[in-house]
């Protein structure tokens, strides 16, 4: 792995970074590297409460805020930035808004890596609205001084970096255990069969793919 | 949350009758719905702090119920819901929960706007 100055990571939902890039942040954290976790929403629409209900709307934003503070904690990040948009709404933002909004964390930062979604192929409405923010802001950059882009894709394949996190899946596992209003069942379930040496899971847990954005003026 | 009991939720919406109070309503899907079930269709509908003055409410159904509020002008209801709470700030919130225990559609009610 590089060694940064900065890595930057923005996403849109507490629990976007757990699955994908957790193992990548603790590394980099590992390495002496700041890391900055930029989550624009508190996750307000989350569907899954459980059963008897463990919160309501108006309580889950506190729930999932306090999950996104262990999860941190798990991954060693110490700059955590709640950036008070809502669940859902990120893709109906005014022109210009969510771009402004990494233009001033890119100056403030001023990292060499910037971890986001990828454009049109990550699924989630506000995924894609987040991938172009950063996509816009960074492509008027100078090339010189222009962070790389890692972009996460849940619809595309042959990532063009891949990184092993085995040596920080104590950290993963913990990351994703935080996300307990998320997956919390689900998780366990799948943290027994990797416990226990199922090769399709661990292959998708101890490795993590990033896409290399390439801008128009790159070669 | 608590599975609702229908007289006691009724009392609770005659409450807030003939006051102007705020709405949130929404029905709603996960947005990977769609990406693992092409056949799916995803709709949804939100609305949150619509400022309503209801003259009458009613909860209806053997459960799932449903919820109508007549509006001198219209009308608001939900359909689903299958949980509900009076919480901590004196807000009503109902909830129904799909078969998986997701949140499929909530319909709440409260004198003072909710949080944005």
């Amino acid at each position: 792995m590089k060694t940064e100055r900065h890595v930057l990571v923005i996403f849109p939902h507490p629990d976007d970074e757990a699955f994908g890039v957790s193992g990548t942040i603790s590394a980099h954290i590992a390495n002496g590297t700041p890391v900055t976790y930029a989550c624009l929403t508190l996750g307000e629409m989350g569907r899954n409460i459980g059963n008897p209900p463990i919160a309501t709307r108006e309580s889950l934003p506190d729930v999932r805020k306090k999950e996104l503070e262990e999860a941190a904690e798990a991954m060693g990040l110490t700059d955590l930035r709640m950036m008070g948009y809502r669940d859902k709404t990120i893709e109906f933002l005014a022109p210009g808004v969510l771009k402004g909004m990494v233009e001033e964390l890119v100056a403030e930062l001023n990292p060499t890596l910037v971890i986001s979604f990828y454009p049109e192929h990550s699924v989630h409405p506000d995924h894609n609205a987040t991938a172009e923010a950063v996509v816009e802001a960074l492509a008027d950059m100078p090339k010189e001084t222009r962070p790389t882009f890692y972009a996460l894709a849940i619809t595309l394949d042959n990532p063009d970096v891949v990184y092993s996190v085995k040596d920080y899946m104590k950290e993963k596992l913990q990351a994703l255990q935080a996300h307990h209003s998320q997956f919390g069942a689900t998780f366990a379930e799948r943290e027994k069969h990797y416990r226990d040496g199922d090769p399709e899971i661990a292959e998708s847990l101890e490795n993590e793919r990033f896409f290399k954005y390439k801008f128009a003026d790159d070669t | 949350m608590e599975p609702i009991t229908v007289t006691r939720v009724q009392t609770l919406i005659d409450s807030f009758a003939r006051k102007d109070v705020y709405l949130h309503l929404e029905t709603t899907n996960g947005a990977y719905a769609s990406h693992f079930d092409q056949s799916f269709f995803s709709a949804g509908a939100y609305i949150r702090n619509a400022h309503i003055n209801y003259k009458h409410g009613k909860i209806t159904g053997d459960g799932p119920y449903r919820v109508g509020l007549e509006l001198d002008i219209g009308w608001v209801y939900g359909e689903g819901l299958t949980h509900f709470e009076l919480n901590e700030n004196g807000q009503l919130i109902l909830a129904g929960l799909n078969h998986e225990d997701k949140i499929a559609v909530t319909l709440e009610l409260s004198e003072q706007p909710f949080k944005k």
